[in-house]
């Protein structure tokens, strides 16, 4: 092996390590994490949301063809919200917008991500799997506003 | 130079020529999706004007004839012609053929189901949704075909090895036969679930199917799909590119050592399209992410050989200093018309590298996962590196085959550039418009893209209008193409003797060491099969364990379930 080769993927190596030291910094450090397990949790069929104290919510959402309950979600800034998600017929998908939180929403399975809704203002969520003929109308909105002082739901039919 | 040549029997080469020029119609009719597509996502048509049905009909054909059916018949054609001639033997054209046909009956029975519009479930066909029974069935076949191929070239290698003790294996079968041993093993997995879960659920044999589960096995098959579309593409930049380009190949081992990695590290890595997943243990997740990281490394090393091997082309045709040999490459010589499918390839892999380590860095998975960044990311590499390597090697191979000269040879020669400037523009939309959120499989045009709906995303509109513009030139490109094929195939045959015989430009190396620990396929495959297993039994431990129920089949059209 020549030293211009060797050098080379010597280099290579490093950067990959140097990359993967960042993702184990960003999940040990800044806590961000991608979806794991969920095993405390029973199986739901509708939506709900909680209060669960000061500044904290539950919210558990259905994704379903082709509409997410709910659709939308009124909140206090500042609001840290534990999400459950899951589907009640085949696979759709959930991403917030301008907030860390993408999941898939999976018959048979539960899926969780924490966030915190800091900044008021609407932000949509748009259903990202193919779920059939209307799947582009899937679609919904965190709507964060300050001082609110209850949070709400709605749905559309 | 008898060693340059070889002669094909007639059945064999007629066999070839059918398996590019089949597969060729089909990928038109699936890059006229494309152009489709962008102009659905634009709001500018509703409807299919040619083949009716609405976007997702459009995308699911899109999607299985160009990735799917096009890429395997390509790399089954690649391999028939690659090992017979660098091992200098004939193929056993009566398995070739049985293979050929099941590949074809297969293919068709798919693209019908499809285009009847009774498997619109685009080309992951995740439960479910259901499609009609003989879409899977087609893609079943279109597999089995695959197979055959491979185990027709397997006796070959072996008696090769036999007579050629002590002799390093052609490169170009190293490379064919890792691109194989890969789809050997990941096909496995998209067998059982076809076979086992979907198709007997199709059938209405079994009620209900695990969706997690079968689409915890699809991504077992998923991601090595991806270097199974790679691999014939590295074959042709570390065999055939350096002497097109007027040099040798840097280091022989590099390839060598590259195919290895490859067999060892594309399998255990599916997880990595699963991050955004419920029911898969993070840390499981994570060492999926591991394995991709290494998995990076093969195109690393492959990045750096044939840029060394480009430099000392360049400068051997004249070129000085630091950069100058950067000048003295064959860019627009319509002789050397082969050469730009591969060197604008490599170019555009350098956005298709880094857009990969993007998406398999972990959580930083959750900006883009699913959003049209991903169609932006894989348009820059399977339908660039991977199309343009295929695209021009099927012209070679047919002019081989079919003992023709190219005609149209600038037609040839411009096509890819064409295609290469359409390729960035819509791909640059894709990725800025997936990062704004827009969503990736979804018909924009009836709701995000329509000023009268309330969905209206007005700062997405640019990059949406981009992904137009982007995609009509890049379906010009594909256009110049297939005059240049079909111009070729309808000419006039060379009738001389030596033309007869098949040709291929085989780079000699510049360094060229033993490698004796890279003779083996062996070693590599045992210890693929250890990380494989190490890597899937707890992933598939969790999704048994945490799901719950299973799912009765639905169509594109109900929320109601089938049954
Ligand atoms: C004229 C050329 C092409 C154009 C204009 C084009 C355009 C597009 C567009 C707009 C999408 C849809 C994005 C979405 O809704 O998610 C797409 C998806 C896709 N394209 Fe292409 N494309 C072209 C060529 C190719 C080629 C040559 C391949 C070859 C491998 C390819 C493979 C795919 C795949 C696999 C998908 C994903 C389908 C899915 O999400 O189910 N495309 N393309
Ligand atoms: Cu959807
Ligand atoms: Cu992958």
């Amino acid at each position: 092996m020549d030293k211009s080769e060797k050098f080379a993927f010597i280099l290579s190596g490093l950067l990959l390590v140097v990359f993967f030291g960042a993702i184990m910094y960003a999940a040990v450090a800044k806590d961000i994490d991608v979806p794991t397990c969920i095993t405390d949790m029973d199986p739901f069929e509708r939506d709900t949301l909680f209060q669960t104290g000061p500044d904290t919510y539950e919210l558990q959402m259905v994704a379903r063809m082709w509409a997410f309950q709910p659709s939308t979600v009124r909140l206090p800034a500042g609001t840290t919200v534990d999400l459950y998600v899951t589907s009640q017929d085949i696979i759709h998908g959930f991403k917030i917008e301008e907030h860390n939180v993408n999941l898939m929403a999976i018959p048979g399975a539960i899926n969780y991500l924490r966030v915190k809704f800091d900044k008021p203002g609407e932000y949509l969520f748009a259903c990202h799997e193919f779920c059939g003929a209307a799947h582009h109308t899937m679609a919904g909105r965190f709507i964060i506003e300050e001082g609110l002082d209850e949070a709400e739901t709605e749905e559309d039919v | 130079m008898s060693t340059d040549l070889f002669r094909f029997t007639k059945s064999s080469k007629t066999l070839n020529a059918v398996l590019i020029i089949i597969p060729m119609v089909l990928l038109f009719i699936g890059v006229y999706g494309g152009l489709m597509q962008t102009l659905f996502r634009a709001g500018i048509i509703q409807s299919d004007p040619f083949v009716g049905g609405d976007y997702y009909k459009g995308l699911t054909f899109h999607g299985v004839l160009n990735a799917i059916v096009f890429t395997t018949f390509f790399a089954v054609a690649f391999g028939n012609a690659l090992v017979p001639f660098a091992l200098k033997k004939n193929l056993n054209s009566k398995v070739a053929w049985a293979s050929g046909i099941l590949m074809l009956v297969g293919s068709v029975l798919a693209a019908i189901t499809i285009l009847m519009g009774e498997a619109t479930v685009l080309y992951t066909f995740y439960p479910p949704l259901k499609a009609h029974p003989l879409f899977y069935i087609g893609l079943t076949l279109l597999v089995v075909g695959s197979w055959v191929a491979f185990y027709n070239w397997v006796p070959m290698y072996l008696e090769w090895r036999k007579e050629n003790k002590g002799k390093k294996t052609p490169l170009s079968v190293v490379g064919i036969f890792a691109t194989f041993i890969i789809w050997f093993i990941a096909t496995l997995a998209v067998a059982v679930e076809i076979l086992f879960m979907l198709l007997p659920w199709s059938l209405g044999l079994v009620d209900e199917i695990n969706v997690m589960l079968a689409r915890t096995l699809f991504w077992f098959f998923g991601h090595p799909l991806v270097y199974f579309w790679l691999l014939p593409a590295y074959v042709m930049y570390y065999v055939f590119l350096p002497k097109m380009a007027g040099g040798k190949l840097y280091s022989d081992m590099a390839g060598r050592l590259v195919f290895m990695m490859f067999i060892l590290f594309s399998i255990p890595v599916g997880t990595h399209h699963q991050y955004m997943d419920p029911a898969i243990g993070a840390q499981w997740k994570l060492l999926h992410g591991i394995f991709t990281f290494a998995v990076a490394l093969p195109s690393l090393i492959t990045a750096f050989t044939i840029a060394a091997s480009l430099e000392h082309a360049g400068k051997n045709n004249g070129g000085k200093g630091l950069f100058g040999w950067m000048t003295k490459l064959p860019y627009f010589n319509k002789e050397n018309w082969f050469f730009p499918y591969l060197i604008l390839g490599l170019f555009i892999f350098i956005f298709g590298g880094i857009g990969g380590i993007i998406n398999a860095s972990y959580q930083m998975n959750t900006v883009i996962h699913n959003t049209a960044w991903v169609p932006g990311h894989f348009h820059l590499t399977v339908a660039g590196p991977v199309m343009l390597a295929f695209l021009g090697g099927s012209l070679y191979l047919i002019g081989q085959f079919m003992n023709k000269e190219i005609r149209l040879k600038s037609w040839a020669m411009i096509s890819p550039y064409v295609y290469t400037i359409g390729l960035l523009i819509m791909s640059y939309g894709l990725k800025i418009g997936g990062l704004m959120g827009m969503p990736r499989r979804t018909n924009t045009g009836a709701s995000y893209a329509n000023p009268d709906s309330i969905l209206y995303q007005a700062d997405w509109m640019p990059y949406i209008d981009m992904t137009v513009i982007g995609g009509v030139l890049m379906f010009i490109g594909i256009v110049i193409y297939i005059v240049s094929f079909f111009t070729t195939v309808f000419s006039k045959s060379r009738s001389d003797e030596k033309d007869a015989m098949v040709t291929f430009p085989i780079s000699e190396s510049l360094h060229d060491e033993p490698a004796t620990w890279l003779r083996n396929f062996k070693p590599y495959i045992i210890i693929a099969i250890i990380l494989i297993v190490l890597s899937y039994t707890p992933v598939i431990y969790d999704v048994i364990t945490t799901t719950y129920g299973g799912s009765l089949p639905f169509s594109p059209d109900s929320p109601v379930p089938l049954r």
